[in-house]
């Protein structure tokens, strides 16, 4: 559950948790966008180098720590799958691939206040009833990645081996963890549904805001940061510079093996 | 027999358990008290290995319980958690039950068997082709008692077990508490219910801030009322009547009604004779 470590908000002050979440997710898609056009295991490294100033500045560098070593199973599985189909090559390209998405994703999510992100969402034409059902449902990912904790404590304590025996069963181990995880989830939605009925939600169909988001002079220097970077490295691509820095690669590769 | 030796744990740096040590031994009845957060249920869950001490020791039977995985411990000490929500998943009470005694590998006879009988103990035999989400709260509490006690561990050990249970509930709980100890059972609760403790248990171990802050008999550590205030709880009712009468004379860590009853018929036949 370490995985979802990464997601999870926490309220701290620094430059990044400041920045205008519209800005922040414009910067995470952008990243998104380089990690599909990149194809190079070194590139894709320097990419993900490239974020980690981000997370270091957050202060939430623990963080993402956590979340690479919660999902390792993961990363191995996408490392094997595409060793055994295309090669050494292919399989670190997409393992990269995958660390930059988590990344990318996960500093965004660690640094944007739940409230901010609804309203940039709104802000940004989603209707208000879709932008709350997504960001309650990341509010409460500490709330399940707790509830799993007791859960797993309580099916031990009745003889639970979880890392124990062949792969289908390790995967059956599961479902008692599963089970009372998606039923909780389900009362607790039934629950928090009556409580914002009861708390007047959907009385009025013009709804005002707390925080008014405004773009300030520091989210127009970050986008511009962000822009120039994405261009910088688009054009390594456009220029050929992916294929000559790929092709030592491979060279070093084959050296090396 | 159950031994921690000066254990210290912590979450992520934030303590929970600052040098906690105590003995109990195999057929005692022992309540553990505190205020919230102050360490109690990450002590239990160092009885059957589910948080292994950071610093110090605990001895299960001998065995420390860094040497044992938690499947080991868990046959021996029987942990039923507050909510029964975090573990039925089964399509049927008997499924459900039948759990724990799958993954401790019994033969598939002992299993119906152990299965029957707890069913029947629990006073859960008609439901038993039901399905555990559509019970109410106290049989689905039932049902989790019910699935631990099938395997007949040496050690139960229950955490706050009277939580939104109504009084014959409670009632009942303490009853079967009572007769699993006669069985010669370890019998472990961890509870803020300080009506439940004095009615039933002989021993207190009384936390705060990470701490043993009282460890004897009810007596001694609930009629105190600084101890009492400490760990945020409040002295029994009776108790606080006895304070309020003790310049009449009535003693001061009365705990019982039946107590109480007599030290004031006592007054009362007192100033009938004068």
């Amino acid at each position: 559950m370490r995985i979802l470590e990464g997601f999870q908000f926490e309220r701290k002050n620094t430059v990044i948790h400041r920045l205008d979440p519209r800005v922040k997710l414009f910067y995470s898609i952008l990243m998104f966008i380089l990690s599909m056009v990149f194809w190079s295991p070194p590139m894709l490294m320097l990419l993900f180098i490239s974020i980690l100033p981000m997370f270091y500045f957050a202060k939430v560098t623990r963080r993402l720590v956590r979340t690479i070593q919660g999902s390792i199973f993961l990363l191995a599985i996408i490392f094997l799958i595409n060793y055994f189909a295309t090669g050494l090559e292919r399989a670190l390209a997409m393992s990269l691939r995958f660390l930059v998405i988590i990344a990318s994703f996960s500093i965004f999510f660690l640094t944007t206040y739940p409230e901010d992100l609804s309203e940039a969402l709104i802000k940004l034409g989603i209707p208000y009833e879709f932008a709350l059902t997504f960001v309650m449902s990341i509010r409460f990912v500490p709330c399940l990645a707790r509830e799993a904790q007791l859960i797993i404590d309580a099916q031990r304590a009745r003889g639970l081996e979880l890392d124990k025996g062949s792969f289908i069963k390790r995967l059956r181990n599961y479902v008692p963890i599963l089970v009372p995880l998606i039923v909780n989830s389900i009362r607790r939605s039934i629950r928090v549904a009556e409580a914002m009925e009861s708390r007047a939600f959907g009385a009025s169909s013009r709804r005002t805001s707390l925080v008014e988001l405004k773009l300030k002079r520091s989210d127009y220097l970050f986008m511009i940061f962000a822009l120039t970077m994405f261009l910088v490295l688009l054009l390594l691509k456009v220029f050929g510079v992916e294929q000559v820095i790929a092709g030592l690669f491979k060279e070093i590769l084959t050296i090396l093996l | 027999m159950i031994e921690v030796h000066d254990i210290w744990f912590s979450y992520n740096g934030i303590p929970a358990l600052r040098g906690v040590s105590l003995k109990i031994e195999q057929g005692e009845m022992v309540a553990i008290m505190g205020e919230n957060g102050a360490g109690k249920t990450t002590l239990i869950k160092h009885f059957n290995g589910l948080l292994k001490p950071q610093k110090g020791y605990v001895r299960v039977f001998g065995i420390d319980t860094r040497e044992a995985s938690v499947a080991e411990l868990s046959r021996r000490v029987g942990l039923i958690f507050q909510n029964p929500d975090h573990q039925l998943f089964a399509e049927t009470v008997e499924e459900e039950i039948a759990f724990a005694l799958k993954n401790f590998g019994f033969p598939a006879e002992v299993i119906k068997k152990r299965v029957e009988w707890v069913l029947k103990f629990m006073g859960l035999y008609q439901l038993r082709d039901k399905s555990p989400f559509a019970l109410s709260g106290g049989e689905r509490k039932r049902v989790a008692i019910a699935s631990i006690l099938s395997y007949d561990p040496d050690v139960i050990v229950f955490d706050e077990p009277t939580v939104g249970q109504d009084y014959a509930q409670k009632e009942k709980l303490a009853q079967l508490m009572k007769l699993l100890w006669s069985r010669r059972k370890t019998i472990i609760v961890v509870t803020h219910d300080v009506e439940f403790v004095v009615e039933n248990f002989p021993r207190v171990i009384l936390m705060s801030a990470g701490k043993v802050v009282a460890d004897g008999s009810t007596r001694r550590v609930l009629t105190n009322p600084g101890l009492v205030r400490k760990a945020r709880l409040v002295l029994p009712q009776i108790t606080q009547l006895a304070r309020k009468l003790s310049d009449y004379g009535v003693p001061q860590d009365i705990m019982w009604v039946s107590e109480a009853r007599d030290a004031i018929l006592r007054i009362i036949e007192r100033c009938q004779r004068l």
